[in-house]
């Protein structure tokens, strides 16, 4: 199975198996997909209380240099002008074609430094594309191998971190970063951001430092109720928030817009890479669109499962992400299909293994935190 | 006795249990692994076959279990259904995958556990009693010296580990 050669650890892996993890090679990592607790436990953990996530597979790409932010901006469709120092925000990396090249998150740092953490699978994909088109501008560096990154995340993160750190976190805003702070003890950099729905930090650490941060978040989660969260949870829980995931829901070949992710393409922003296919696509008019689903009958969306008409059985698209939504339980999805067939509560029918079950499009998060 | 078996809190777990609900309170053999009981057989695709009285009940292993996780939806055949050893005669899914489940003997389908609708989560809790799943009337008994008894399974799982 995962005796593959190229299969990497993460600074946490031991950690994980002196959990009782069940360990994937997940894009290339070795990655935990639930511990002993399970899926459901775990998801409920982050809702209720705090859930900690091994995301140190992720990559992160510094750019320095006076033009760096002339740089971003050219790789970038939202509008990197509107950050200050210490603000993050959500983006997407086009290709000419406006294909997404992944999604991501910029952070500016300084007026001459920015951070862009990008998804785990395409590190290298990503480098390569940012080298390529803004190399003569700045420094990009890849300093993946050299960063740890650990999730807290949900309803008790401010509260269980707060005292093993001197950081304001009580005001620090949603997308809002902390470079130069220490955790435990430990050089870290503290984000609020994540990938649950909930509230939370991310935390970027140095590897070396990144077991002992870890051992102490888990005591941290756990005394307030909280618990080590794998892959399978982060799946579920990104899902119900409605969060794409790259390699699923977007892809080299769907555009932001079609993918839903209109607010994050600022046409005024800049010269971005992909703009011109993209004003073409807005102009002419989408034609298919990501929707998120319910299921009606019985059965579970998974991804490449096929959508078609409810009357005619015609082909519409296929399922990108399906799962149980633990907290809203109900079973949930998300698919392309023809603009004509993606207004709210249109009905489509999904092929589950055979089996057609209905399902009917929903507007909007599947889960919304309380108070949001 | 308090069976340590014995299911916590829902009545229904005995509606829900095979005709062998007997089991519950039967003292466990002293050799008996919990996660293999001995008097099953186990399939090289994880099912566990119980034979008793012309009748074979049907439910996944503990190391099936372990693998699905969390099982979220349990599709079944009806009654009457014929089946064929190794063929699919239903599905489990789990929050993270679905899997089909193989017939581990052919013959017809006469009871089914129809509680698994509305409690999937059984099939965790209890996989060899209120988690099974159907019984089959075999047409051919022979074929169950195709399975692997408990000793064997656990060697199949040993060898299979990676």
């Amino acid at each position: 199975m995962s005796t593959e050669t190229t299969v990497r650890n993460t600074p946490l892996t031991s950690a994980h198996r002196r959990l009782g993890a069940k360990l994937i090679d997940f894009g290339g990592w070795l990655m935990p997909v639930n511990y002993p607790a399970g899926i459901l436990e775990e998801h409920k953990a982050t809702r209720n209380a705090v859930g900690v996530f091994d995301v140190c597979h992720m990559g992160e790409i510094h750019f320095r240099g006076p033009r760096a932010a002339q740089a971003v901006q050219r790789l970038v469709t939202n509008n990197v002008a509107a950050l200050s120092d210490g603000r993050a925000m959500y983006a997407v990396a086009c290709h000419e074609s406006g294909g997404i090249v992944d999604d991501l998150i910029v952070y500016r740092v300084a007026a001459d430094h920015f951070l862009i953490v990008v998804n785990a699978s395409n590190i290298e994909k990503d480098h390569q594309h940012f080298v390529a088109n803004v190399g003569s501008l700045c420094q990009i560096s890849n300093e993946s191998d050299s960063t740890a990154l650990i999730a807290f995340q949900g309803p008790k993160a401010q509260t269980a971190l707060a005292p093993l750190t001197d950081a304001n976190l009580a005001s620090l805003p949603s997308f809002h970063f902390l470079p130069g702070q220490k955790v435990a003890g430990v050089s870290a950099w503290i984000a609020r951001t994540g990938y649950t729905g909930e509230d939370g930090f991310e935390i970027f650490c140095s590897p070396a430092d990144a077991p002992a941060l870890w051992d102490t978040l888990i005591d941290a989660a756990s005394a307030v109720g909280g618990k080590p969260v794998g892959l399978g949870a982060r799946d579920t829980l990104r899902l119900e928030a409605r969060l794409s995931l790259y390699g699923n829901d977007l892809s080299d070949t769907t555009s932001p817009l079609e993918a839903g992710l209109g607010w994050v393409v600022k046409f005024d922003a800049g010269d971005f890479i992909g703009k011109a296919a993209l004003l073409r696509q807005r102009d002419a008019g989408l034609a298919r669109q990501l929707v998120g689903f319910e299921m009606r009958d019985r059965g579970i969306a998974r991804h490449g499962y096929a959508i078609s008409d409810v009357a005619t059985s015609t082909r519409l698209g296929e399922v990108t992400s399906g799962t149980v939504g633990p907290t809203v339980g109900k079973n949930i999805g998300m698919g392309y299909v023809p603009r004509s067939h993606s207004q709210p509560g249109t009905r489509i029918v999904i092929d589950c293994r055979g089996k057609p079950a209905q399902a009917e499009i929903i507007k909007g998060p599947f889960y919304r935190r309380p108070g949001k | 006795m308090v069976n340590p078996r014995k299911p916590k809190s829902s009545k229904d777990r005995f509606i829900a249990a095979p005709a062998s609900k007997t089991r519950f309170f039967k003292e466990p053999a002293k050799n008996m692994s919990d996660a293999y009981p001995n008097d099953l057989l186990f399939s090289e695709d994880h099912e566990w076959s119980r034979a008793e009285n012309n009748v074979v009940t049907v439910g996944i292993s503990q190391f099936a279990v372990d693998q699905l996780g969390d099982v979220t939806q349990v599709d079944l055949p009806r009654e009457g259904e014929v089946l064929k050893q190794n063929e699919p005669f239903g599905s489990v899914e789990s929050v993270k995958a679905v899997s089909d489940l193989l017939a581990p003997i052919s013959g017809k389908v006469v009871k089914v556990n129809t509680t698994l609708q509305d409690s999937p989560e059984y099939v965790n809790e209890d996989p060899y009693d209120g988690g099974w799943m159907i019984q089959i009337e075999p047409s051919n008994p022979d074929e169950l010296k195709k399975l692997m008894d408990a000793a064997a399974y656990e060697t199949f799982l040993k060898e299979h580990e990676d």
